[in-house]
């Protein structure tokens, strides 16, 4: 909302000045989003002084003039003027400026071969006379000195931009704004002045509103103002307009624009000689047409709002009018339109057309139901003021009264709510300020809600309006109350928080990436879940919800490779979605590697980097966040985007269905697929929500300390065992021969070929004996040796490599 | 006698010049071996008489110790000698570089999170989440923004369906709706997450990231609301003083409502937080409207409170000095290198919000 102070002081007596003027709007809720002096299109003319004018080598009417613009070097124009020559001061357009008599928008051109730069202006072009048979000749003695100064000064006022919000319509006028200042004590509102306008005549022209289910329109009103001359808007009226940031375009449009913007009215104004016979207001059906005032062809939907005559669709009502009726400088005969129309339908009808217009924006905020006729009457005036006329009765047609709206206000909600109290008295002269009916009855106060305020329904609107116009300032500040009802981060809040900072410290960088991602890309990580596809993507490629976090992960690593980075070591932890429903997703953490470990290291050989590279980044996280050692489980069942033999799952129960991690190498289709070229990848996931959450907390689970201090045994087995036998396994069958007295085993030693049969390994590992109750002798230690050999021989099928 | 004298200072002065540690073991079997020079000494004191014996064995007998600590202390000085040059030998080049350090980083907007949480941890909030897609009920209608108000135009919306019934939440203000739904009041909880806007220009990008408050109670007034932020803007820039300043605006879902600025000036071409007398506004809040609580079964006439809600990532940047929001999202390994945190920096009151 755009208006000047000088059209606030139109309705408001103030002695503030603009800044105080400015701070009080900012502190009632009426946001400055800035304060200046409208651009004007006549700022780039400017004054100049031909140094010399010599004639044309290829023309002997046309000018070669040097022109002093008051910068470093003259300019070189082609001139055509007679009277252009030495020391001449005149007016200079430069390339890009716009003249005002034919609009045109100059631009730098070859005029007979030689290159111009910008005009020289004759009266006639800068619509200052009629004198078009030469530049224009300014004086010495004034001009002398202003030399690439505007020769138009800027005198239109600055302009205040508010920003309102979509509660406040009544702010969309400039007396509204007024009317909140005068209820902060910035000024008094002034009385309208009592119009002495005179009627004639009955308007004539049938007005129906039908009473349909659907019905926008509850009230038209309307006069017919015969007789105008339309013309050009006077200079004060052309000034608001443009202080407004709108075009002037004739007298008549412009009045309407204007009681629109002063008292929040839209009017709408139709040739009277164009309606055929009547005014019907009726739901438009499905498949009508109208050509709109922005020249745009609409064809409309059952159930629209429209204005029409017997010949069809005029306008829609409170949205836009057509053509067909609109008024021009040869119109005679008006009919003005002033008419309330539901915010509903006005919403409606605008989204499904997608048509946005200062009508509209004000209808479906809500407009003021009892300002009808005195928009009317203010606009009539006017128009009888500058285009003359003879204006009819007013015809008001309703099919629907307006109804007040009445608040019983308790005040103590005013202090419940917002901490301070404001006497009654005051509070009072705020609410009667701001166009309240208030009466008193005991300690409740009856409130009848202005017309123009339909945001006001209930009494909390009220606490708003006076602590709003008392300022916030006088709220306390009250020390925060440290009372907690829960912890603050529950059991996965907590998770998330470590295996966040642990795969971190592993030393992967953090993103964050889009949730929505590229459907090609999906479709390669989407596994069995639904695409989830946005109706509106903000653009074709970021157009499903993510099914996974690698898409998004490997585009970027695509991105990094490009910027010249080998080692990448990423990850995200995010939402993956499975469905449309809110809930459908699961937290993630997609993480990758790609490239080599110990590059260019002066002591360490090179390695690309490899499946078990990542598989200790997860599980090494996992421990760290808390998930038992015994208590995962290693397979191989992974998703179909990973390599199908370098690839595992972190299981939490043999037969869970979902793991609670992967990790491996990238199936190598999809490497090729997405074009991504470098030394290795692999990645991990881990799915939060997979993991099992455990009910206790760490000073309620934690184990009894066990140790000994007696002789601990270490002895080397290998085994020849099939190719495919799982190290895991053979491992877990060793412990299991004997739980208490075996202390650990580990893998140290895999290997196939040479002196091993064809599919078959030989797995070599190192088994820690030890017993809590005593030292064990040889017989002992023999006894142990021998059943951990017989019974992975009997269980595996494995033998003992002698 | 004279003779064991003179073998003596004969040997001392070989030992002096002595450097070589066989040659000196040599000397000592030369001396104390079994047919050594000394130990034939002693040898003979026995067929001598009682009274010489008494004296040659008393004299033999310092010639032996002190034969027999130069050689010690030779050896010993030798060895020494022989270590420090090995030692020497093995000397490396200790500035040569070390094994690969792999340095991780954790995102601004984690970290922004995460202190935002331990700044309201400290005045007992706990933290709530809830879907990043949502039912158009949540996000608009329970939250007073009817289908035909106006406000719902400034929130650009992705939908999933034609119907406009499913949605990605335009903000975190649906996640107030679930937790009143699903529990009793009191209500003290904050709700950090993603927010989705179909915007993207230099200023706006589709996603962004706005941390939530509700404190819903008997008899929590816009006091309160005042202090709380106050408190949390204080902690949060690390500030001393900061100049706040609440404005009046509109929210469907509270009300009354506020916009508050914080006071900002430029020095040496960086933004300094808490002074001058510039305004920046950084977040909106207000009363939770009471058609809200009617939504979600709280009763208004006994309780109320109020809700806030912040943009993450525009804090991040004014506190980091980060000047392009959509670098946040974009994955540049330098830019997440550059503005990542260490893991190990994890916010808290005890050990400062921030190193």
């Amino acid at each position: 909302m755009k208006f000047t102070v000088d059209w606030l002081k139109n309705h408001l007596d103030t002695k503030f000045n603009n800044n105080q003027i400015i701070d009080k709007l900012t502190n009632i809720g009426l946001e400055v989003e800035s304060f200046e002096s409208s651009t004007s299109e006549l700022d780039t003319f400017i004054v100049a002084k031909i140094i010399n004018a010599k004639t044309h080598p290829n023309a002997d009417r046309l000018k070669l003039c040097d022109v002093d613009i008051g910068s470093d070097k003259t300019i070189e124009v082609v001139c055509g003027a007679p009277n252009a020559k030495n020391g001449l001061l005149t007016v200079y357009a430069p390339p890009g400026s716009i003249i005002p008599k034919n609009q045109m928008k100059l631009s730098v051109s070859k005029i007979r071969g030689v290159t111009s730069y910008g005009m020289l202006c004759s009266e006639s072009e800068l619509l200052l006379s009629n004198e078009s048979d030469g530049i224009i000749e300014l004086k010495n003695n004034k001009y002398a000195n202003k030399i690439g100064e505007k020769y138009f000064k800027n005198t239109s006022e600055k302009v205040i931009d508010l920003s309102i919000t979509p509660n406040r319509p009544d702010c969309l006028g400039v007396r509204g704004i007024a009317r909140d200042l005068s209820a902060a004590g910035a000024g008094k509102l002034k009385i309208n002045k009592k119009s002495n306008l005179k009627f004639k005549g009955n308007q004539n022209i049938n007005v129906t509103i039908k009473k349909e289910k659907a019905q926008g329109c509850t009230t038209f009103g309307s006069c017919l103002i015969k007789g105008v001359i339309n013309k050009e808007s006077p200079k004060w009226l052309k000034d608001k307009i443009l202080s407004l940031g709108q075009k002037p375009i004739s007298a008549i449009v412009d009045i309407t624009n204007y009681v629109m913007f002063d008292l929040n009215r839209p009017l709408h104004a139709y040739d009277a000689d164009k309606i055929d016979n009547e005014i019907i207001v009726r739901s438009s059906s499905k498949g009508e047409s109208f050509e709109a005032l922005d020249n745009k062809k609409y064809i409309l939907e059952n159930d629209m709002c429209v204005i029409s005559d017997r010949s069809g669709v005029l306008g829609l009502g409170g949205i836009i009018g057509g053509t067909r009726s609109g008024t021009e400088y040869s119109t005679k005969n008006i009919l003005l339109e002033s008419a309330y129309f539901l915010p509903r339908s006005i919403r409606k009808t605008s989204k499904q057309l997608n048509i946005d217009t200062d009508a509209k924006f004000r209808f479906e905020r809500g407009i003021d139901p009892l300002s009808i006729q005195e928009g009317l009457i203010k606009a009539s005036e006017l128009i009888k003021q500058i285009c003359g006329g003879e204006i009819s009765n007013l015809d008001i047609k309703k099919i629907e009264n307006h109804k007040k709206t009445i608040i019983n206000f308790d005040p103590f909600l005013f202090e419940k709510t917002t901490g301070f109290n404001v006497e009654n008295k005051e509070l009072i002269k705020i609410l009667e300020k701001l166009g309240f009916d208030v009466s008193k009855n005991k300690k409740i106060l009856k409130l009848v809600v202005p017309s123009w305020r339909p945001d006001i329904t209930q009494s909390i609107d009220i606490v708003e309006e006076i602590v709003r116009i008392k300022g916030y300032e006088h709220i306390n500040t009250s020390e925060p109350i440290k009372t907690r009802l829960k912890p603050t981060l529950n059991y996965y809040q907590k998770l998330f928080h470590f295996l966040q900072r642990s795969v971190a410290s592993k030393g992967y960088l953090e993103t964050v990436t889009w949730s929505f991602t590229d459907s090609k890309i999906n479709q390669l990580f989407k596994e069995h879940e639904e695409e989830i596809p946005i109706v509106n993507p903000i653009s074709s490629d970021l157009n499903v919800l993510r099914n996974s976090i690698f898409p998004n992960l490997l585009f970027y690593l695509k991105k990094n490779l490009d910027r010249g980075f080998k080692d990448i070591s990423l990850f995200e932890i995010g939402p993956a979605f499975k469905g449309k429903n809110p809930g459908d997703q699961l937290t993630v953490i997609g993480a990758l590697r790609a490239g080599k470990v110990s590059r260019l290291s002066w002591n360490d050989k090179e390695r690309i980097v490899d499946t078990f590279d990542v598989k200790k980044d997860v599980i090494q996280s996992l421990f760290e966040a808390g998930i038992n050692k015994d208590d995962i489980i290693i397979d191989d069942r992974t998703p179909s985007y990973y390599h199908p033999g370098k690839s595992g799952g972190v299981y939490q129960n043999k037969n869970e269905k979902n793991a609670i991690a992967y990790f491996g190498e990238i199936h190598p289709n999809i490497i090729k697929k997405l074009d991504i070229k470098t030394e290795g990848l692999v990645i991990f996931e881990i799915c939060l929500d997979y993991i099992r959450a455990s009910k206790q907390k760490i000073k309620d689970s934690k184990s009894e300390y066990k140790f000994s201090d007696f002789q601990k045994s270490e002895r080397d087995f290998a085994f020849i065992i099939n190719k495919n036998f799982k190290s895991q396994e053979l491992v877990n069958m060793i412990k299991s021969v004997d739980n208490k007295l075996i202390k650990s085993v580990r893998v140290f030693d895999v290997f196939e070929g040479e002196n091993i049969p064809q599919g078959k390994k030989s797995i070599a590992v190192n088994v820690t004996i030890q017993s809590e109750e005593k030292t064990l002798n040889e017989n002992d230690l023999d006894n142990i040796n021998k059943l951990i050999i017989s019974s992975v021989e009997s269980k595996s099928g494995a033998k003992i490599r002698s | 006698m004279s003779d064991i004298k003179k073998i003596k200072d004969d040997y001392i002065d070989k030992l002096n010049t002595e450097n070589n540690i066989e040659k000196v073991n040599n000397i000592k079997s030369e001396l104390f071996g079994k047919n050594g020079i000394i130990s034939n000494e002693f040898k003979k004191l026995g067929s001598i008489s009682v009274e010489e014996r008494k004296k040659l064995a008393s004299n033999l007998n310092n010639i032996k110790d002190e034969l027999q600590n130069k050689i010690s202390i030779k050896i010993q000085e030798i060895e020494t000698k022989e270590i420090n040059l090995k030692l020497e030998k093995e000397k490396i080049d200790v500035t040569l570089p070390e094994r690969n350090i792999e340095i991780g980083k954790i995102h601004p907007v984690s970290q922004v999170i995460d202190e935002i949480s331990s700044i309201f941890s400290e005045i007992g909030f706990s933290v709530e989440e809830g879907p990043d897609v949502e039912n158009e009920y949540n996000n608009f209608t329970a939250l007073n923004t009817p289908d035909n108000h106006p406000a719902r135009d400034m929130h650009d919306t992705f939908y999933l369906d034609n119907n406009k019934e499913l949605l990605l939440r335009t903000h975190t203000s649906p996640v107030q709706v679930r937790t009143m739904l699903k529990g009793k009041p009191p209500f003290k909880i904050i709700a950090p997450g993603r927010t989705y806007r179909s915007d993207s220009d230099q200023t706006h990008a589709p996603m962004f990231h706005q941390v939530e408050g509700l404190h819903i109670d008997k008899n929590i007034n816009m006091g309160h609301l005042k202090g709380c932020l106050n408190y949390f803007i204080k902690e949060f820039f690390e500030v001393d003083k900061i100049k706040m300043r609440f404005r009046p605006s509109h929210f469907p879902f509270t009300e009354p409502s506020a916009e508050v600025d914080i006071g900002y000036e430029i020095k040496n071409g960086k933004i300094v937080i808490g002074e001058g007398n510039k305004w920046l506004e950084i977040l909106g809040c207000g009363m939770v409207h009471p058609n809200v609580l009617k939504n979600v079964n709280v009763n208004p006439s006994k309780y109320q409170g109020y809700a806030f809600g912040i943009g993450i990532d525009r804090l991040g940047m004014l506190k980091y000095g980060i000047n392009d929001l959509r670098a946040f999202f974009e994955t540049d390994y330098r830019w997440l290198s550059h503005f990542g945190f260490d893991p190990l920096d994890v916010p808290s009151n005890y050990r400062g919000l921030s190193r």
